[in-house]
């Protein structure tokens, strides 16, 4: 139930626009999306497809764009879609080829990363960025155990243990768990490790790793997934554990559990696939010999 | 790191999601291309522990992780997710009943 009402800020960034490329024509019947009057940020869920044909293109700076036909994407902002990198450009493009008669805006998870970036709607600066993602560490997922019953303790402890170990050893920081109402205490060193860590990172990644804390409520599983401890599908399934104790307990319920598993699993994913995109460098290695 | 599946199966799946969402023209697609020719690129590279393919291999997965969920996601949500309000006389209908009807007319119309 929390996890839906957290869910509500990034359903903002779907909104579109286009921008016109052609001399003359084909624009009139945009404009009532377009016209500057709208709230940029408005909850627009669904659209009728507007264009056949995606393609992308490199503009100024090497930076990729979307064409929709011949007309640009724009952010809901207005400025110009771009992504820093070919494979991002590819994936968005992706996303609006594979929408078929009505544009669904709530399954275009890495569209609505880059407008967010580009936008930045909320005008937040990277050091606020990284103190409200490390928030999330007060409150983590998987340091806040419960004490009964015990079938379940046993599996938290199973199942969570090896993946607080891990992020123990990587950063050398101490986290702990608890079945305290007020979680572990961090300690100050902890929060300094990390917060230096995500100074490395650059906007767009802080971007991909706030959303993916987000949604899986917790920092140690979002650090493990980025850091290629964990795939998608073990984050998640860590993040729901109690869920998924409680699913096979009661038995699941397809229009409730599953539709949330999928989302879940869908914008982990975007996120993730986000900051692997924004973070790599250079992806071109050869090979000294070659035929 | 656990639970990634080999390059080739997890290349086809991806092929296959496109296919999937697509129809029979995703061969022409821009994604098909790029990681047609991403999983060739990295198919060449020598045997030893090699954290680029590692990396390369993650992503792979969690992009189709991303594309399977996506596509049950919303088949989930075109089957369960509410359309708006029915009619009272649909509403009716879905439990069974009728609107009752007066012979001849209620004695209002017209």
């Amino acid at each position: 139930m929390l996890r839906n009402l957290l869910k509500l800020p990034s359903s903002l960034g779907h909104a579109l626009s286009t921008h016109n490329v052609c001399p003359r024509g084909q624009s009139l019947k945009l404009l009532p999306l377009l016209s500057r009057n709208t709230k940029p940020y408005s909850i627009i869920t669904e659209r009728k497809k507007f264009y056949e044909d995606v393609s992308i293109s490199q503009g100024e700076g090497g930076m990729f764009e979307i064409n929709l036909d011949r007309r640009k994407l724009k952010t809901p902002g207005g400025k110009l879609f771009t992504a820093p990198n070919e494979a991002l450009a590819i994936a968005v493009a992706n996303e609006w080829d594979t929408q078929k008669d009505t544009l669904k805006f709530y399954s275009m998870h890495l569209t609505t990363l880059c407008n967010t970036a580009l936008d930045n709607p909320t005008l937040r600066s990277k050091d606020q960025m990284i103190t409200a993602a490390l928030k999330y560490l007060e409150t983590d997922t998987i340091c806040y155990r419960v004490d009964e019953p015990p079938s379940l303790v046993e599996l938290q402890n199973n199942e969570w243990d090896p993946v607080l170990n891990w992020i123990e050893d990587r950063y050398n920081v101490v986290i702990g768990s608890s079945t305290s109402i007020l979680g572990p205490e961090i300690p100050k060193a902890t929060m300094d490790t990390f917060h230096q860590h995500l100074g490395s990172y650059n906007f767009w990644s802080l971007i991909g790793l706030e959303y993916v804390i987000t949604q899986l409520k917790s920092v140690v599983l979002a650090f493990a997934l980025i850091d290629k401890h964990i795939t998608v599908e073990q984050a998640v399934l860590l993040s729901r554990l109690e869920e998924e104790f409680q699913i096979g307990h009661w038995g699941n319920v397809e229009w409730a559990h599953d539709v949330d598993l999928y989302e879940l699993r869908a914008r982990t994913a975007a996120g993730a696939l986000f900051v692997h995109f924004s973070s790599e460098s250079s992806t071109v290695k050869r090979k000294l010999m070659q035929d | 790191m656990a639970g990634l599946s080999s390059p080739l199966r997890v290349c086809r799946g991806i092929l296959k999601e496109i296919r999937a969402i697509k129809g029979p023209e995703y061969k022409q697609t821009l994604a098909y291309n790029y990681v047609f020719q991403q999983f060739r690129k990295n198919l060449i590279t020598s045997e030893r522990y090699c954290r680029a393919q590692e990396e390369a291999l993650h992503a792979s997965h969690t992009y189709l992780c991303l594309l399977s969920s996506t596509r049950q996601h919303i088949a989930l949500y075109d089957m369960y997710h509410g359309k708006g309000q029915r009619g009272t006389e649909e509403m009716a209908g879905i439990v069974g009943l009728r609107l009752p009807t007066q012979p001849g007319g209620k004695g209002w119309e017209k």
